[in-house]
């Protein structure tokens, strides 16, 4: 079918000029807050005094024990990723199919783990005897990473129109032969991407390896962090970063591949009237099963975190209000401070990774080749270490207009690196399956083309972009990686106050530390109902 | 940008207020270039001062200090080497007897005589150029749990030896050297003790009496030490000697003796140092903040803010120190430049003897 004939010459230049800006906005910002700082810190490793110098890499690439560290990261990191895809994808499928009391809060509750620091959940995981082994490790990262597979593939999910599925059944296919043929192919964006999140997160897990795994295990990200942050050997830990960065790639490409050049148009429905009640047994008992599940996986740790708190009845809690020793203010004034923090790296992550997302979007139905590019650059900030992005803050972002270094303003822009591959990777899906059709259908009842984008593709993004702030709101409120290796002024987010707390001794200073995490987790529940309390108001008017 | 905009009518306000109120004072500010001004003190996230007395030195020089942290004490020194030619701040304080060497060879930190640097005793005075001055020092000691060892009728160990004791087998735990700064320090007391070629026979027996490793000293003391918030299966840890204080400190309501003690004989002596930095964009009140901090307001804050002791003798020290703290007589050092020169190797034959 022809494309509509699109008005005036001055639109269509304006059209082309919104084009680029809505690809320049994520790639200067990548460029200036990732890729330099990125390449400034490995060519200072492998660069010294101007020529190059490979012999750190062929050090690496040859030495028994750091050969080793690669193996063990890639195939760790394989295996919880599929373990989480395992236990999610049941769970995303209860979680936007099914309708059920306090389904809202269910979904708000699964998406705790996720921001919580390691060092609290390492904690926990202690406390229940969970430490130290493989097994914890894998434990943990599904614990962590629960709610990525849920909220990703459950947000296309809840979307899907089920006539397909209906019509599949009506021809005779059972409920699985319906769910592979029609229901995963129909997925498969959304799991790729919600495994690769996961892959990423677990290839440069760090906190996790070493709060439980224990000494005896190490990956390549505590080893480029041992190598930069204690030993100081930057070419070794350049060489190291080289390999981690290869490694993302490839797997990003693998993922970009198995995504699939095109994603079909998808006939999105509203959400409210995607869910089905529930009817036969068998899908009780699945409920039932799953809900245990996520009981068991992800409320056990917090429940000892929050009893712990009450340990003392509410003294805990009352301390915070307190100034004590190491800190200025008392710790819950942290409270704030993370509040404008995460809402101003929603909204920094929210315009990059908007208008990443949106590009994307147009450049894949272009097919044109650059696509790709912008896709990696969006997505490897997960991948590469957050001791390599912060020493290379230090030596990049060092004169005027952008000496940043010491200013407040890097922690939220540093946060929002990390929200941004969410926001786009759950925006992505939901627009690329915007049906063309609809946009014809404005464009043939006269609409003209801003109009159109205004109409179709802004209304169903906007609706992605609730769940996609959701999430940015929830990994500023909750980092703690990556801001502890950028050099910051004395400023004290929940994470960082928890991080102090547990850094002093006492019995108290442990429970204020749980209480504090009882506060952060409650703060994240209660941002994400909020968010998708704004969502279904959202999609009435669709 | 709004963000740095803000920061800077902030910042400006706090300029005019600082300005404001040494000029109120009546004259008490010291009459020299740099009133008014602004000072950046880098360092690492376990640095603590308490408000009032960051407000006394602004009222009494006019300077307001902005504090930058970046991640533990490793991380940050390695970040002021790596900015040396472009300083993130003026003044840095946080570099120990354990790193001290690599900071001093890196040619961070420019020579300053604080004042008040001859109340700090020979011992802790570790540069004889004056490119740091010691601050703070703490001993790192393993600490024991007194409810375990009298319930359970087994004598308190006293000496490192006396922790390879079968008696004792799977009762200790321990930090990594090579992630921990106690960890770091614990392994340089039993090369002291043990001698260069000693040490690692003696890690062997501790390894063989089932030492519980941890990566960082929030797990071995807060999850796995028994004496401790964790209520772990550990008896015995590698801690500070002020931890006792603060288990009372930090005890609703306070008891009347420390449910944890010090074997004073396994302790490793750690000094903190403060220094100018090398291109420090004001110098002089970078000079002026370590006067300040070797002063006696900043020291008699230091016990409660960071658990550690002051430097400067005679400094009172707050009740819960004098009555829980102990000094141990004679602790284990080792001179900065062997330590600067043969720290890496030891933690990788650590790691080969007690790891692998």
């Amino acid at each position: 079918m022809n494309r509509p004939v699109t008005g005036s010459l001055a639109a269509r230049l304006s059209r082309g000029g919104t084009r680029i800006v809505i690809v320049a906005v994520p790639v200067a910002f990548l460029a200036v807050f990732f890729a330099w700082p990125v390449v400034a810190i490995i060519g200072r490793g492998l660069v010294p005094k101007g020529r190059i110098d490979l012999d750190p890499l062929g050090e690496v690439v040859t030495d028994p024990g750091l050969r080793h560290v690669a193996w063990f990261t890639l195939w760790q990191a394989a295996l919880s990723t599929l373990l989480t895809l395992a236990i999610g994808v049941p769970g995303a499928l209860v979680l936007s199919r099914y309708r059920f009391r306090g389904r809202a809060l269910v979904r708000a509750l699964v998406t705790i783990p996720f921001v919580l620091p390691t060092i609290v959940v390492g904690a926990a995981f202690s406390a229940l005897g969970i430490t130290g082994s493989l097994g914890a490790i894998l434990l943990a990262h599904v614990f962590f990473n629960y709610a990525v597979v849920v909220r990703t593939v459950g947000g296309l999910w809840s979307h899907l129109d089920p006539r397909p599925e209906e019509a599949a059944q009506m021809l005779g296919a059972n409920r699985w032969r319906t769910f592979v043929g029609v229901t995963l192919p129909a997925l498969r964006p959304a799991i790729v991407a919600a495994g690769s999140i996961v892959f990423l997160f677990c290839f440069t897990s760090f906190g996790v390896i070493l709060v439980l795994g224990g000494p005896r295990y190490a990956t390549l990200e505590t080893e480029i962090y041992r190598q930069t942050s204690q030993l100081l050997n930057l070419p070794v830990a350049a060489a190291l970063a080289v390999v981690q960065l290869a490694a993302v790639l490839a797997a990003l490409s693998l993922g970009g591949w198995a995504r699939g050049r095109r994603t079909a148009a998808l006939g999105l429905r509203s959400a409210s009237e995607a869910p089905r009640r529930i009817g036969r047994a068998g899908a009780r008992a699945f409920l039932a099963g799953n809900l245990l599940l996520m009981g068991a996986l992800l409320g056990t740790p917090i429940a000892v975190l929050v009893a712990r708190s009450f340990g003392h009845g509410l003294d805990a809690y009352r301390q915070l209000g307190h100034v004590s020793s190491g800190f200025l203010e008392p710790p819950i004034r942290a409270v704030w401070t993370s509040l404008r923090y995460a809402s101003i790296a929603t909204v920094i992550a929210l315009l990059v990774g908007g208008a990443a997302a949106f590009a994307l979007a147009g450049a894949h139905r272009a097919k044109r080749r650059s696509a790709w590019l912008l896709d990696l650059l969006v997505m490897l900030p997960l991948g590469v270490s957050a001791v390599t992005v912060g020493f290379g803050f230090l030596i990049a972002l060092d004169s005027p207009p952008l000496d940043l270094r010491t200013s407040t303003a890097i922690i939220p822009i540093a946060h929002a690196l990390i929200a941004i591959p969410f926001v786009v990777r759950v925006m992505l899906p939901v627009l690329q399956s915007i049906d063309p059709r609809l946009r014809e259908a404005a464009a043939v009842l006269g609409a003209g083309p801003r109009r159109v984008w205004l109409e179709v593709d802004l209304r169903i993004a906007a609706r992605a972009a609730l769940v996609a702030a959701g999430f940015a709101f929830a990994i500023s409120l909750g980092e703690f990686g990556a801001t502890l290796f950028i050099v910051r002024p004395e400023t004290t987010t929940l994470p960082v106050a928890i991080y102090r707390l547990l850094g002093r001794p006492g019995a108290s200073s442990f429970d204020q530390a749980m209480a504090a995490s009882t506060i952060l987790m409650a703060l994240t529940a209660v941002s994400v109902l909020v968010i998708e309390r704004l969502r279904v108001r959202d999609v009435g008017e669709f | 940008m709004r963000l740095r905009l803000i920061a800077a009518l902030l910042l400006s306000a706090l300029l005019v207020a600082a300005c404001g109120s040494s000029g109120s004072s009546g004259g008490s500010g010291s009459s020299n270039g740099s009133a008014g001004s602004t000072v950046t003190l880098v360092s690492h996230d376990s640095f603590a001062v308490s408000k009032p007395v960051l407000r006394a030195f602004t009222k009494q020089t006019g300077i307001t200090v902005k504090v930058l942290k970046n991640g533990d004490a490793g991380a940050a020194l390695n970040q002021a080497i790596l900015t040396k030619d472009n300083p993130l701040g003026d003044a840095f304080f946080g570099v120990d007897n354990t790193f001290l060497s690599r900071a001093l060879s890196a040619g961070i930190f420019v020579p300053f005589t604080a004042k008040g640097l001859d109340r700090v005793p020979k011992s802790l005075r570790l540069d004889d150029r004056n490119r740091v001055t010691p601050v703070d020092y703490g001993d790192v000691c393993v600490n024991y749990d007194k409810q375990w060892f009298a319930s359970k009728h087994v004598k308190v160990p006293r000496t490192l030896d006396d922790l390879a004791d079968p008696a004792l087998k799977g009762k200790l735990v321990v930090e990594n050297p090579a992630t921990s700064s106690p960890g770091l320090a614990f392994l340089l007391a039993s090369v002291a003790k043990f001698g260069t070629d000693g040490w690692q026979g003696y890690w062997k027996r501790l390894r063989a009496n089932e030492v519980k490793v941890d990566d960082g000293w929030d797990q071995a003391y807060d999850t796995d030490f028994s004496g401790s918030a964790g209520k772990g299966a550990y008896p015995l840890v590698v801690s500070y000697a002020s931890s006792p204080p603060a288990e009372v400190f930090y005890a609703k309501p306070h008891p009347s003796t420390a449910p944890t003690g010090v074997l004073t004989d396994t302790c490793f002596r750690q000094v903190e140092f403060a220094g100018v930095l090398k291109g420090a964009a004001h110098p002089r009140a970078a000079q002026e903040l370590i006067d300040f901090m070797l002063g006696e307001r900043f020291q008699a804050d230091i016990p409660l803010q960071m658990f550690v002791f002051p430097s400067r003798t005679g400094t009172p020290l707050p009740a819960v120190f004098t009555k829980f703290a102990t000094v141990p007589s004679d602790p284990f050092t080792l001179p900065p430049a062997e330590i600067g020169a043969k720290r890496d190797a030891w933690i990788s034959q650590w790691t080969n003897t007690v790891l692998r």
